[in-house]
């Protein structure tokens, strides 16, 4: 979308909230842009690499959150104004570095991570609130409530963590990301070629004057809680902070983020407009102390809305605890009062429950005959399960490592791990993952498995990686695991793409953030480096892949790696690779229920492009589905399904 | 702010489908077309891990005032596009009332892991049940013929245009559909688009 680099201020535009966080720190004239894919915070760095030549940025895909924020923090440093872009997981990934950049202070750029949460899970492994963790990392926090939003939020952080000195954080969620709204555009600044340079300034015991080492602690731990205390200064006549309601509302609602506008149009959908109002916060910490004690002057009554943790409602509790007396007569609704979830998205009609009852109203969205039909229909209509794309690799590798391990026949089994892979847990992976926690854990977790003989452990253990978590967090247990002499299988998935986030490139590539060409790190150079033996197939030649797997369980010792070498389906489709076979089933040969094989193919197997015919009860190819890789014929027992060389 | 009128304010659209079906191409083509139109439109789309096969969903709320939250609420759906049958009725259960209108495409995209197919006629059946005004499109059955099933998606879009529901009409497509399908692939598009206009009785 080049809209992002339209230099047309005023002018207005459909943007993906991610689109809106990349044109704010454009906007607000950043050098340096540094992330690592995740979802739903994916779309923002592509955006600014795109438009990185002809605004002299320097946007790349960092190997990990970690890294990507000390990327930033070197920019910083040297006096560039620098972003990065994460995920709440990458959070927990980048925090140790966080609380030592806390200590020092950034440089004379500012700096400026962009979290995307996401409530309910929806695109995680996890459920986490990032909020809780800027608060003990002492980062003020910003949380915007729509897509324009997001954008000036974006250019207004740079200000404020230039005059805190500190990084400061805006936090959106997925509904925020991944909206897409009306956004009016701000001013491109001028083409800076601003020189980098790194300061000379050092006296260890002025926190003034030292740049970027910390300690003697207590007096650099000091001026973090002063510039704390500034930005509260600073958020108390914030714009980003607004009432909306009556002098004196019966209940005030005090929301944030994306749950701002639920708030309003559940108040517009009961009418209660004149008895409920609405205090929409923007700068969550450090609280605006003395703005929130104001409002909370106004009312009896105060429900609490946002997502995930009782953030606010903690802290504007805690507030009103030091404010009695004048706050006894205050009643509190939230997530303590069970009106909302600590856990899940929020939504227009949640809040309007929460409502219903404070208010003690009632609302009634559509006709009640209707509901009931309604409420019939849902019980012809089944559950979805998700699945791996028709032609994935990931099929292949995963019915692999099941008839290895069914062959082998000591009860191994697989540590799971982070990316499109992570369904193995699931039918889709035929049920092989046994284990799936943060990325990189599945090699960990082996590590400790594969060391535990002495404890007449006899299970084959194997572990999966996809290339892109490889070079994210598997590569330190991958070490681990050879020095401390541990005995599993490292299968990588390499499907050229870092696909379950939308394709991004990463070292193993050759690509770089921007399409320019990159330096191949090489994955199966650095496996035999690191002393892991290592051998790579192709897991559409699925006999191979499997005997090359079972024999290389069978040696049971050390540390051996599989790399398991075939593109995404999808990244195939986008570079017009073309099918390679047109498939048939021989009704003839297929025999349905009588086979035996309890219709393997539909079943267990899976790949969407298989169905029942619904008249004979055969297995037959879904044409709109299929992509022909020809994997299917090689499952079937009855040898019903048919490839036959594409054409053309 | 749009010269054309909004039957109601905001008016909610919902495209219902299976992740890999397009969805997120059809509402950013008719979430361009709004804006050009001088509308204020909130889309949310699925993303993640359910465009793996799973039920998704786009819900465009369009309005001549003000930006909405972008998920709609229970019961308030104005039109729902439906790409799958059972998809359709699933949106229809949680955003249905009387006066909503449907434009479905009867292939269904049978769920994996053995999950089985409700019948057809019955989901159907239900379908109309729920919505007095459903338009069946054949679309996946008409992409086919033109040689993919890729191009259901656009016969789709002209079906919702030719169906004079929304305020937008064909001469605000094209431009767009010009700017995303380069070469040769723009008139096999625009074919399909036609198609889809005269299948919605235009
Ligand atoms: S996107 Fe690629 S890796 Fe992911 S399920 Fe589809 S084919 Fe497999
Ligand atoms: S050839 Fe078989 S396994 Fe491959 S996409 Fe088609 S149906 Fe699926």
């Amino acid at each position: 979308m080049s809209s992002i680099a339209m230099n047309k201020p005023g002018t207005t535009v459909l943007l993906m909230g991610n689109e809106a966080v990349a044109r704010g720190a454009i906007e607000a004239g950043i050098g340096v842009a540094a992330a690592y894919p995740g979802s739903p915070s994916s779309e923002v760095l592509p955006a600014i690499a795109g438009v990185a030549k002809e605004m002299n940025i320097h946007a790349e895909w960092s190997v990990n959150e970690k890294v990507a924020t000390e990327v930033a923090a070197g920019a910083s440093f040297a006096g560039i104004r620098s972003f990065v872009v994460m995920k709440q997981n990458g959070v927990n990934v980048a925090v140790d570095f966080i609380v030592n950049l806390n200590m020092t202070g950034i440089g004379e750029g500012g700096m400026v991570i962009f979290v995307a949460d996401d409530p309910g899970g929806m695109t995680s492994s996890n459920e986490e609130d990032s909020r809780t963790i800027t608060k003990w990392l002492d980062n003020p926090l910003l949380e915007p409530s729509s897509a324009q939003e997001a954008k000036e939020m974006t250019k207004w952080a740079y200000e404020l963590s230039e005059a805190v000195n500190l990084l400061t954080f805006v936090r959106g969620v997925t509904r925020i990301s991944y909206t897409k709204s009306n956004v009016v555009l701000g001013e491109l600044p001028e083409r800076r070629e601003k020189k980098a340079y790194f300061p000379e300034l050092w006296d260890m015991y002025n926190p003034k004057k030292s740049k970027f080492t910390s300690g003697p602690f207590p007096i650099y731990h000091k001026p973090l809680h002063e510039k704390l205390e500034k930005a509260r200064e600073i958020f108390e006549t914030s714009t980003f902070n607004r009432y909306r309601g009556p002098e004196n509302p019966d209940v005030l609602v005090i929301t944030c983020g994306a749950c701002t506008s639920y708030c309003t149009e559940a108040v517009d959908e009961l009418r209660a407009g004149d008895r409920v109002g609405v205090l929409k916060l923007g700068t969550t910490w450090p609280l605006p102390e003395k703005l929130v004690a104001k409002h909370l002057s106004t009312t009896k009554k105060v429900l609490f809305v946002e997502e995930m943790d009782p953030f606010v409602e903690q802290s504007v509790m805690e507030l009103a605890a030091s404010l009695l007396p004048t706050t006894c007569d205050l009643t509190f609704y939230g997530a303590r009062s069970g009106h909302l979830t600590p856990y899940n998205e929020q939504s227009t009609n949640l809040v309007i429950n929460a409502l219903m009852d404070i208010l003690g109203t009632t609302y009634q969205p559509r006709d009640l005959t209707y509901d009931r039909e309604a409420k019939e229909a849902i019980k012809i209509v089944p559950n979805r399960p998700i699945n791996m794309c028709p032609g994935c690799s990931h099929r292949a590798t995963f019915w692999a490592v099941k008839k290895a391990l069914q062959l082998d026949g000591r009860k191994g089994f697989l540590c799971g791990d982070i990316g499109c892979y992570s369904m193995g847990f699931a039918g889709p992976g035929f049920f092989q993952s046994r284990t799936m926690h943060a990325m990189g854990s599945g090699t960990g977790v082996a590590n400790g498995l594969g060391n535990l003989k002495h404890f007449g452990f006899d299970q084959p253990v194997l572990a999966i990686t996809g290339d892109s978590t490889f070079f994210h967090a598997t590569m330190p247990a991958l070490v681990n695991g050879v020095y401390n002499n541990s005995n599993f299988i490292l299968l990588i998935v390499d499907n050229s793409a870092t696909a379950m986030t939308g394709f991004q490139p990463h070292p193993g590539t050759g690509q770089l953030a921007t399409g320019e060409q990159a330096t191949v790190v090489d994955m199966e150079g650095l496996c035999r480096a690191i002393g892991a033996e290592v051998k790579v197939c192709d897991p559409f030649d699925l006999d191979n892949a499997t005997a090359t797997l079972l024999g290389m369980m069978q040696q049971d010792a050390g540390v051996r790696v599989i790399i398991m070498r075939h593109m995404c389906q999808l990244v195939k489709d986008k570079r017009k690779i073309p099918r390679k076979y047109k498939m048939h089933v021989d009704s003839e040969k297929c025999l349905a229920d009588t086979c035996g094989c309890d219709m393997l193919c539909t079943r267990l197997f899976g790949c969407p492009g298989l169905m029942v015919d619904r008249e004979t009860g055969k297995a037959s190819i879904d044409e709109a589905l299929c992509v022909g890789c020809g994997l299917c014929t090689d499952i079937c027992p009855a040898n019903a399904i048919i490839r036959e060389e594409a054409i053309g | 702010m749009s010269r054309q009128t909004l039957k109601k304010e905001p008016f909610n659209l919902i495209i219902s489908g299976v992740g890999g079906q397009g969805n997120v191409l059809l509402s950013a083509f008719v979430g361009e077309a709004l804006v050009n139109e001088g509308f204020m439109i909130s889309v949310a789309d699925t993303f993640g891990v359910s465009q793996r096969g799973g039920s998704v969903t786009s819900h465009i709320k369009i309005s001549k005032k003000t930006l909405y939250s972008s998920v709609t609420l229970k019961g308030k759906a104005d039109v729902i596009l439906g790409m799958e049958p059972v998809e359709t009725l699933r949106s229809l259960v949680e955003f249905g009332n009387p006066d909503v209108f449907v434009i479905v495409n009867p292939r269904p995209v049978y769920p994996s892991g053995g999950v089985a197919y409700p019948d057809l006629d019955e989901v159907k059946k239900s379908i109309v049940k729920l919505s007095s005004q459903t338009k069946f499109v054949s679309a996946t059955e008409e992409a086919l013929k033109m040689g993919n099933p890729i191009y259901a998606n656009i016969i789709l879009l002209g079906s919702l245009v030719g169906a004079g529901i929304l305020p937008i009409s064909k001469e605000s497509m094209m431009p767009i559909l010009e700017e995303h399908f380069p070469g040769k692939m723009l008139d096999t598009n625009i074919e399909a688009f036609n198609k889809g206009m005269e299948l919605a009785g235009h």
